[in-house]
């Protein structure tokens, strides 16, 4: 869980160009919208873009990333729960 | 008569505030430069993070030029307008937007490649709903920036004015924004294309050569 979170908290970065944050800026559980990273609807996008890019999960309903997209740690456990397994 | 009461210029790696270098670090390129302006000036503003370049160097001279002042509460929120101007609109960010549309194009850049977007952060940080123009040309033009903005204040739309110039490409960049008031200071200079020209030419660097 710990390097998922790690790697999570690169490619939200990179993602979304926040050129000027580094991974140990974004806390575990800091909220990453509004009043945490200030993230908004449009990066809700890029997020799910990279859920579907990086770990080839679609989320069910755009409701659904309420939840998932609160934080690193919250975006890391659906990720732990729905990523598919590889034979 | 309007008068500028107060104005904030950033360029070659200085920051200034009245004619006064607040801030200045000449070994950074000039995205480090404005993230170490950002730190200096101790904003706590997560969504600079996700700005373009433009709309980055236009809040930092935001932020130096409303230093202890509110005035949105001072006139209202529709009583601030946003006026400014710049040679290359929103060109370095549709440069880093045309990037990725080789891969998959990004919404979060795509959503910069608008010069007037940088007014949106201002008046967003700032509670500002006034009037707001951006304008696009070669050169700074004193001329037309004074008799647009005096037009506002003449049709009584707005009370107090944030114009200036804010450009950004490349290496190259400079912000010099005005406030421009209904109201003299000790301090105050009259809104005139001449008073505005010799402040543009007092911030050091030159974008455009």
């Amino acid at each position: 869980m710990e390097k998922l979170m790690a790697d999570l908290k690169r490619q939200i970065i990179e993602q979304l160009n926040l050129k000027d944050l580094k991974p140990e800026d974004i806390g575990d559980d800091q909220p990453l919208f509004v009043e945490g990273l200030g993230l908004d609807s449009i990066d809700a996008l890029e997020l799910i873009v990279l859920l579907q890019q990086e770990y080839k999960i679609k989320l069910a309903s755009a409701e659904e990333g309420q939840s998932v997209f609160r934080s690193v740690r919250t975006m890391a456990q659906y990720i732990t729960e729905h990523q598919p397994k590889t034979v | 008569m309007q008068h500028i009461t107060t104005y904030s210029t950033i360029s070659g790696n200085a920051a200034s505030k009245d004619g006064t270098v607040l801030f200045e670090e000449q070994s950074l390129s000039p995205q480090e430069f404005l993230l170490s302006l950002y730190k200096y000036l101790q904003v706590d503003y997560p969504k600079y993070y996700k700005m373009d370049n433009l709309c980055k160097l236009g809040f930092l001279a935001t932020e130096i030029l409303l230093q202890n002042r509110n005035v949105a509460e001072e006139y209202g929120k529709a009583g601030a307008g946003v006026v400014l101007s710049n040679a290359n609109a929103s060109l370095d960010a549709d440069i880093a937007y045309f990037e990725t549309v080789k891969n998959i194009p990004s919404p979060a850049q795509f959503v910069y490649t608008l010069p007037n977007i940088v007014i949106g952060e201002i008046s967003i940080r700032h509670g500002l709903k006034g009037e707001n123009a951006f304008f696009v040309s070669e050169d700074f033009d004193a001329a037309w920036l004074e008799f647009y903005v005096n037009d506002l204040f003449k049709r009584k739309t707005i009370d107090c004015c944030i114009a200036g110039w804010v450009d950004f490409l490349g290496g190259s960049y400079k912000a010099v924004l005005y406030l421009v008031e209904n109201r003299s200071t000790e301090r105050s200079l009259p809104w005139k294309t001449e008073h505005i020209n010799k402040i543009y030419e007092l911030a050091n660097g030159k974008v455009n050569g």
